[in-house]
């Protein structure tokens, strides 16, 4: 199975190769149009992005393993990302990590056997006079609380 | 300070679009010197500001500009640092989402006086709402003229490119920055030479921080001297403190640099809550190292809080409160730069990773005695060892706990 970005994709794509002098200088914004689209960047992704900009596949990976917001598999239909840095832990993050694991059946870095949600835990995101906090799907929440955790939780269960 | 306040950062978001921005004078200020200074006026205009920068490492702005080589016919870069990763800190997200035409037109100024015409913004990928927010605003001021070719009828131009990071607290590190910029994995350069000199694109690039851009408008409109008053003489103007943690009222204050961090603390910020007692306070983001209460009258400035053993860095004040197990403060400390270490550098990338191995084990109970020993030997052999300077500081800031808070970490290894 080879990949293929939609016709809008590849219109997004061409514009981001069009804004830098280099081209290669494009990879990141080019593999985040490939996630926005796919989900996540796949080996067919990878190799079909390494041609278009003219890179070693090898270049493509390192880069992609490098930071932490690029996915190499498939994730749920949504993502919780649980922030646990000094800001949130003092507010309590732990504690309501281990209601998110507890509540969704799941670890850090996995997700939902429905399909339903990922789990992540992440460093600040700068968001800490609201703390404890999330991002559902890249939106912040905050601050939580037991309750309003509960309630996440149940929302992202009956999304599935 | 009234209205300083309004000139940085605007109370809400309401006012964000160009029309608002427009009807409050905006723009004003980047036609004035465009059309009517010369870039090196400009340039001294800020050195007179003693303005420092506002990302942590808090080096002369003017100074920096300065070091770019004059003449020439190649490309030099700007590049405003949005990558706001600094635990504790989140004062350029409301830049941003808030005054995204401030940052564009000191974006101008700054370009003009040092002679660039292309600038990106790196911005941390976790910022979509505030990327938006910036994309929105440069396609304002892009369909007004204020972007792009000819600017205020003259030949000079701007163009502005903005660069989404993807989830890397290294790069916001200058060079790593650049690396990242030009598609590459985020791990810092060699210096020298300095990005001033050979930055993006193998071209003369200036690096500033989000509020210390945004700042430049203000410096140019009222004249460097009424900034200057507003702080010190070595480091002018206000700045925007972050305060989270252990406060009734966590936020951003813009206040006078020089405010001393217990009258932002209990004054600002509200004090702690009723019936918490401060254990620690950590002033300048995570990687400052922490000061006890009889510590925190210290005046919030670069040369200050040097002297008193740590760092102003971004200006991210975090209060911890007595009942907080410092185990627990350590523990997303070691977490963090174990996670955050790109790995160019053994001392960095190994030393951290064993520190959290070392205070996990303490936390979950089963540390050994000379686990704090081991800590501290492993912070110090990091330390003047590294390519960058997150080493140092994961070393630093590990090291002020684990030092600091002895006698408590004694007892939880004793348990
Ligand atoms: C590990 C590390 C992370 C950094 N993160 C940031 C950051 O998120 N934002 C920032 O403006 N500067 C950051 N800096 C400082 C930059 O290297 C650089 O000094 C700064 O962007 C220069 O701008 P300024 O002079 O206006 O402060 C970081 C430095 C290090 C070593
Ligand atoms: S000190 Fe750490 S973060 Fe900096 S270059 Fe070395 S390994 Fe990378
Ligand atoms: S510590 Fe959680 S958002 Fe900053």
């Amino acid at each position: 199975m080879s990949y293929l970005p939609s016709a809008a994709a590849l219109q997004r794509i061409e514009a981001a190769l069009a804004r830098y002098p280099e081209r290669t200088a494009a990879l990141l914004p080019v593999l985040q149009i490939v996630q926005d689209e796919a989900g996540f960047v796949g080996p067919e992704a990878e190799t079909w992005v390494a041609a278009k900009l003219g890179l070693r596949p090898a270049r493509v990976r390192e880069v992609l393993t490098f930071y932490a917001l690029f996915r190499r598999a498939p994730a749920g239909r949504h993502t919780l990302a649980v922030c646990r840095n000094v800001s949130c832990t003092l507010a309590g993050a732990e504690g309501l990590l281990d209601l998110i694991v507890a509540g969704l059946g799941i670890g850090p870095g996995q997700t939902t056997p429905d399909g339903a949600v990922s789990l992540d835990t992440v460093e600040c995101l700068g968001n800490c006079d609201h703390a404890p906090c999330v991002q559902v799907d890249g939106v912040d929440r905050g601050p939580l609380t037991r309750e309003s955790v509960a309630a996440l939780i149940e929302e992202l269960k009956s999304h599935a | 300070m009234p209205e300083t306040a309004a000139a940085l950062l605007p109370a809400d978001e309401a006012g964000w679009r160009l029309e608002d921005y427009l009807r409050r004078g905006g723009y004003g200020t980047a036609r004035r010197v465009v059309t009517t200074m010369a870039p090196g006026d400009v340039l001294a205009e800020v050195r007179q500001a003693s303005l420092r920068g506002r990302g942590g490492a808090g080096f002369p702005a003017g100074a920096k500009w300065g070091f770019v080589p004059q003449g020439g016919s190649g490309p030099r870069y700007l590049c405003v640092n949005a990558d706001e990763a600094e635990p504790g800190t989140f004062k350029d997200r409301l830049i941003l989402l808030r005054a995204p035409h401030l940052l564009i037109e000191g974006m101008i100024i700054a370009s003009f006086a040092v002679g660039i015409r292309n600038a990106f913004v790196y911005v941390r990928g976790e910022y979509g709402p505030a990327v938006r927010r910036l994309e929105e605003a440069l396609a304002e001021a892009r369909a007004a003229g204020l972007v792009g070719p000819g600017l205020f009828g003259t030949d000079f131009g701007l163009d502005v490119v903005v660069h989404r990071g993807a989830g890397a607290y290294i790069c916001g590190e200058e060079t790593a920055q650049l690396e990242s910029l030009e598609g590459r994995r985020g791990q810092p350069r060699v210096k020298p030479p300095f990005p001033a000199v050979v930055g993006l694109f193998r071209s003369p690039t200036v690096i500033n921080n989000v509020e210390t851009v945004a700042t430049v408008p203000g410096i140019l409109a009222r004249g460097a001297d009424r900034f200057l008053g507003l702080g010190l003489p070595k480091d002018g103007g206000t700045r925007l403190f972050c305060v989270s943690g252990a406060v009734r009222r966590p936020g951003v204050y813009e206040l006078p640099v020089g405010t001393p961090l217990r009258e932002i603390i209990e004054v600002h910020a509200g004090g702690l809550p009723e019936g918490a007692r401060l254990k620690a306070v950590i002033p300048g983001g995570l990687s400052a190292p922490v000061l006890l209460p009889g510590e925190i009258e210290v005046r919030m400035d670069v040369e200050s809080l040097a002297r008193a053993g740590s760092m102003l860095g971004s200006a991210g004040i975090v209060v911890i409160a007595e009942g907080t197990p410092i185990l627990d403060v350590l523990m997303a400390t070691a977490r963090f730069y174990a996670h955050e270490s790109c790995g160019k550098c053994t001392p960095c990338r190994i030393g951290t990773s064993w520190i959290l191995k070392i205070v996990g084990r303490l936390r979950a109970g089963g540390g050994a005695p000379d686990d704090l020993d081991l800590v501290a030997g492993l912070a110090e052999g990091i330390k003047g060892r590294t390519l960058c300077p997150l080493g140092d500081a994961a070393a630093l800031a590990i090291g002020a706990m684990a030092a600091k808070f002895r006698g408590e970490l004694e007892r939880a290894v004793a348990r």
